[in-house]
């Protein structure tokens, strides 16, 4: 079925939903301009700003719910943006199931991560450009989900964009932040140029980039123009969330602060893929080879992503690892059309959860054990961090997918629609869970687990309550979440008016048999994960490993790949362009220079002062005039 | 005799050219600059008389009130330049070069 007629609304919280943006636009704006006075005060007002846009996106989602279900996608018309001739841009909002969900994550675990920073960031003297940048980012990630048109939603890509430079590059005196700052920015201008790319075949192809014309027309465009459109939308998908082959920033990512990877790099600005993926949904859909690259870019990432987590020893870098291979997993579901949709958005959803859960407990770790992020330093910290420990486990049980907790029920539903869709897919898909089982496990255990292999000089803590609190809400939500999107297709129900309802319901069926070998499989993951670094000793220095364990070490060289593909290329490119500049360009140019410059030297000799010469030389210049006169006078 | 006035024109005006060139005091170079004047004016008017209209008087005219002008003006440098250099040869005052 298609999805529901968006309506023009007015009046009502809907209509003063683009409260949802400014608040916190405003919050970065005055924490910016204020300076040092606001030091005082500011990491409230951050906070502040992030919860009064939760209230509103609250507010309106309740609004939604009251409406009739084919009623809920409301256009909330602001103002002419773009008024040119042909090019008739008019900003809008779009409300409909889709987007608030993703307004609610965003605010919601948002606002969970600004208290979280209060206490993390308790020490750093920039307190208050942080949370600066988080409102930013904040207002930049809802523009993105709520604009009604491409161009807003360019924009917002944009803004998280920055949001997430100047986040990754927080600590900017560390050249190694720099660096990583430098790359995000890079690569994802690479993705960036794939979705510009993308909005102009969309303009050309149905003169607007209105949500609503566009996907309503979208069946009577050619397959061959909906490919195009759908491959560049995926490269731009590629490029935000880190799937392959645009994958390589995330790693380095982890540089910035904890808050950042917990909030930017894993729950919201990485999924904003998939949200392009799902709310192009009726370009994706008439276009299946697009649709079928998506699927690909999806297992692939999943694997490779699941593949370099089990050998990381930085335990940020190795949830970044899973952060990539779950992204990889909402893309597979993307990419399987409407039937896969509510599953990518409610893994996204119960991921936001989980991950951050980690994240933030992965950040109350490194604050208790002096910033240390190598898992080999840390271990048994079971026993001294109790709710980290648990709120940690908890999460992490949730991303294994135990029975009945959130990644059990989102993630065994994508690969069981994913199964149906394409055996192959499917059991690939599989596999990157039994992975997950085991890197998940791995980190686990060696954090929290065996023996104590702490600097001398760590006195490990429990975290302060302002910390502790987002984390048990945000464990809360990985337990039940899953659960209470997934059972009895309440979370299907609610989009099919966004996505469109796929002609069979997927109805999810706890323990059927791909969902038994792939808990089987995780359990195997798991206890090799315990035999190997929850019962036996874990070296303090990784050992130098197989091939395979420094393949997955080094990122599976993708670096090295992109460096010889493209930046030594690249900087041959340069140099070589250097040189003619230099020489060829430069060369002619002052040539020409030196040699005018050169002859006017000596032709200013003539000007020698005395009047009797310069006379001369008229009286020369007549009798030459004269002379020709009489010559040609008497042709 | 029309030919008579053009050629006395000419030599005046041969006369002021060399002048001009050969001569070093500035008060000199300067008449002989006012005899090539002159010297026009003179033809100016030899053929106005000979095609009996009145174009060259009247340019003659302008020539005049020209040299009047020019004289006011360069007799005021040459005089200043004498007073400061104490000289009124035009070799010496040769700053204005490469």
């Amino acid at each position: 079925m298609e999805p529901a007629e968006i309506v023009q609304h007015s009046g009502g919280v809907i209509g003063v939903s683009w409260l949802t943006i400014v608040l916190p636009l405003l919050g970065a704006a005055i924490l910016l301009l204020g300076g040092r006075r606001s030091d005082r005060w500011g990491h409230f007002l951050g906070v502040a700003m992030s919860l009064a846009s939760f209230v509103v996106a609250a507010l309106v989602f309740f609004e939604l719910l009251g409406l009739g279900a084919d009623q809920r996608r409301r256009l909330v018309q602001l103002y002419e943006f773009l008024p040119a001739g042909t090019v008739d841009v008019k900003l809008g909002l779009l409300l409909d199931p889709l987007s608030i969900s993703f307004a609610l994550l965003i605010t919601g675990v948002g606002s969970l991560i600004h208290i979280y920073s209060i206490g993390y960031m308790a020490h750093d003297p920039d307190r208050r450009r942080f949370f600066a940048y988080l409102n930013l980012f904040v207002a930049a990630m809802l523009l993105l989900v709520l604009s009604d048109n491409y161009l807003g939603l360019y924009i917002g890509w944009e803004g998280v964009g920055l949001a997430s430079y100047l986040l990754i590059g927080f600590w900017q005196h560390k050249p190694s932040a720099a660096a990583a700052a430098k790359k995000a920015f890079v690569v994802n201008r690479v993705g960036d140029m794939g979705l510009a790319l993308g909005i102009f075949v969309i303009f050309t192809t149905f003169g607007t980039l209105s949500f609503g014309p566009i996907f309503s027309h979208a069946s009577q465009a050619s397959q061959g123009t909906l490919t195009l459109i759908g491959l560049a939308l995926l490269v731009g998908a590629c490029g935000k969330s880190a799937q392959l082959p645009l994958q390589s920033w995330l790693l380095d990512a982890m540089e910035g602060p904890t808050p950042v990877s917990a909030l930017i790099h894993a729950a919201t600005m990485v999924t904003a893929g998939v949200y392009l993926v799902v709310r192009s949904g009726a370009i994706f859909e008439g276009a299946p080879t697009a649709q079928l690259v998506v699927t690909i870019v999806g297992v692939a990432t999943l694997l490779a992503g699941a593949i370099i987590g089990t050998a990381k020893d930085d335990i940020k870098k190795a949830l970044a690892g899973s952060t990539m291979s779950q992204i990889g997993y909402m893309m597979l579901a993307a990419g399987l059309g409407p039937v896969g949709y509510a599953f990518a958005i409610a893994h996204l959803i119960a991921h936001g959860f989980f991950k951050a859960s980690m994240f933030l407990g992965a950040g109350s770790v490194m604050h208790a054990m002096n910033d240390e992020v190598d898992m080999r330093k840390y271990g048994g910290l079971a026993s001294v961090m109790k709710i980290t420990w648990i709120t940690f486990g908890l999460g992490y049980l949730a991303i294994i997918g135990f029975p009945l907790l959130s990644g059990y029920w989102t993630k065994d539903g994508i690969i069981e629609t994913a199964m149906e869709h394409n055996a192959i897919l499917g059991w690939l898909a599989v596999a990157g869970a039994g992975i997950t089982g085991f890197y998940m496990s791995r980190v686990f255990f060696m954090t929290f687990h065996g023996e104590r292999r702490w600097d001398k000089d760590a006195h490990p803590h429990e975290s302060p309550a302002v910390m502790t609190w987002p984390l048990i809400i945000l464990s809360i939500g990985s337990v039940f979440g899953g659960a209470f999107l997934i059972a009895g297709n309440r979370f299907m129900e609610f989009l099919a008016p966004a996505v469109g309802r796929p002609e069979e319901m997927p109805s999810f069926q706890p323990f059927s048999l791909t969902g038994l070998v792939t808990l089987a499989l995780v359990a195997v993951g798991v206890v090799y994960a315990w035999l190997k670094y929850g019962r036996s000793a874990v070296p303090a220095v990784a050992p130098r490993g197989s091939f395979l364990t420094v393949f997955a070490r080094r990122d599976l060289y993708g670096d090295a790949l992109n460096e010889a593909l493209f930046m030594r290329p690249g900087q041959w490119l340069t140099r070589l362009a250097v040189f003619f500049d230099n020489r060829g360009v430069d060369g002619l140019v002052n040539g020409l220079a030196a040699l005018i410059g050169g002859t006017s030297g000596r032709l200013r000799r003539v000007q020698t002062g005395f009047v009797r010469s310069y006379a001369l030389s008229i009286f020369f210049g007549a009798a030459l005039l004269v002379g020709a006169w009489f010559v040609v006078g008497n042709l | 005799m029309t030919t008579h006035y053009l050629v006395l024109s000419a030599l005046l005006f041969a006369i002021g050219g060399v002048g001009v060139l050969v001569r070093r005091n500035a008060i000199v170079v300067f008449m002989c600059v006012e005899l090539m004047l002159n010297a026009c004016n003179l033809a100016f008017v030899t053929f106005a008389r000979q095609h009996g209209n009145l174009e060259g008087q009247i340019i003659a005219f302008f020539v005049m009130i020209v040299a009047a002008a020019e004289v006011v003006v360069g007799l005021a440098i040459i005089v200043t330049i004498f007073r400061t250099r104490r000289s009124a040869s035009v070799d010496d005052a040769n700053l204005l070069k490469y």
